[in-house]
């Protein structure tokens, strides 16, 4: 099977947390990103990699510099996580719907 | 069963609250006594393969229901409960925090206000969570799904910010 990673697992890091809270305000290069964390250059270098890898940002060439900035379209994706909530919801009040179900029989029976 | 009872799911990012209207093809004390008795809260408040476990809950004003939900596995996720204010087949409203073993809340917790009118015979019940601590939530999930690990608070951070820019 094909190993991927997701958007998932790669916001699942601290560290990834905060880079795309970063340069979600605005787009930065890999220099300015390495300079806000207490990590190695090469950390944050490849912390970026997996984030471009999954399209969580995306890079832009300006000049011979290189920026970062967000995929926002990657990140509506996620709110679609906002819906596993909702999900839940759905099975908790379903396997209601069932035991309603057999109460009024029950009821019924009586 | 009818298949067109109504179910509505939104989410308020800048005040952290949640709304939520469920209908249930039942007559409201029905519905009522699902949503406040032991031991058919234990039927399904914890989504399968989950189940619900109350050590204990007493459904007066200042009452508390501790209970677990507990994984096929045996892993245990405590919560607590407390009344602050009911009207029978009307309305109550509770404070709900994930708690330890012991009893000790992990404070600050949400506030859950329950609505519950019937017409027809189909009981309505809104739902009101205020307060909801997306990390909060990020947590039972976590127990639900194995391997979501993302958070709501870092999505609600980033929509916040994306929105400002559009």
């Amino acid at each position: 099977m094909e190993t991927r990673r997701d958007a998932f697992q790669a916001i699942a890091d601290p560290t990834r947390r905060a880079i795309l809270l970063l340069i979600a305000a605005q787009s930065m290069t890999p220099n300015t990103i390495a300079e806000e964390f207490h990590t190695s250059r090469q950390a944050v270098s490849k912390h970026i990699q997996i984030l471009t890898e999954c399209e969580l940002v995306k890079q832009e060439k300006k000049g011979r510099e290189i920026y970062y900035h967000i995929n926002g379209n990657k990140i509506n994706e996620i709110d679609k996580w906002v819906e596993q909530f909702k999900k839940i919801l759905e099975t908790q009040f379903a396997q209601l719907d069932k035991v309603l179900l057999t109460l009024k029989k029950q009821k019924n029976e009586k | 069963m009818k298949n067109n009872l109504q179910f509505d799911f939104t989410v308020t990012k800048a005040t952290k609250t949640v709304i939520i209207t469920r209908e249930f093809d039942a007559e409201l004390s029905l519905v009522w006594d699902a949503f406040t008795k032991q031991e058919i809260l234990d039927q399904w408040t914890a989504p399968a393969p989950w189940v619900s476990k109350t050590k204990y809950m007493n459904f007066i004003v200042g009452g508390k229901r501790f209970y677990a939900m507990v994984s096929p596995e045996g892993q245990e996720r405590w919560l607590i409960q407390e009344f602050t204010s009911i009207s029978p087949k009307t309305n109550f409203k509770m404070l709900n925090a994930f708690a330890d073993k012991d009893e000790n809340a992990e404070l600050p917790g949400s506030e859950w206000d329950y609505n519950f009118s019937e017409q027809n015979g189909i009981t309505k019940v809104s739902i009101t969570i205020f307060n909801e601590s997306f990390d909060r939530m990020e947590q039972l999930l976590e127990g639900f799904q194995q391997g979501f690990t993302m958070t709501l608070n870092i999505l609600e951070n980033l929509l916040a910010i994306l929105s400002k820019r559009q």
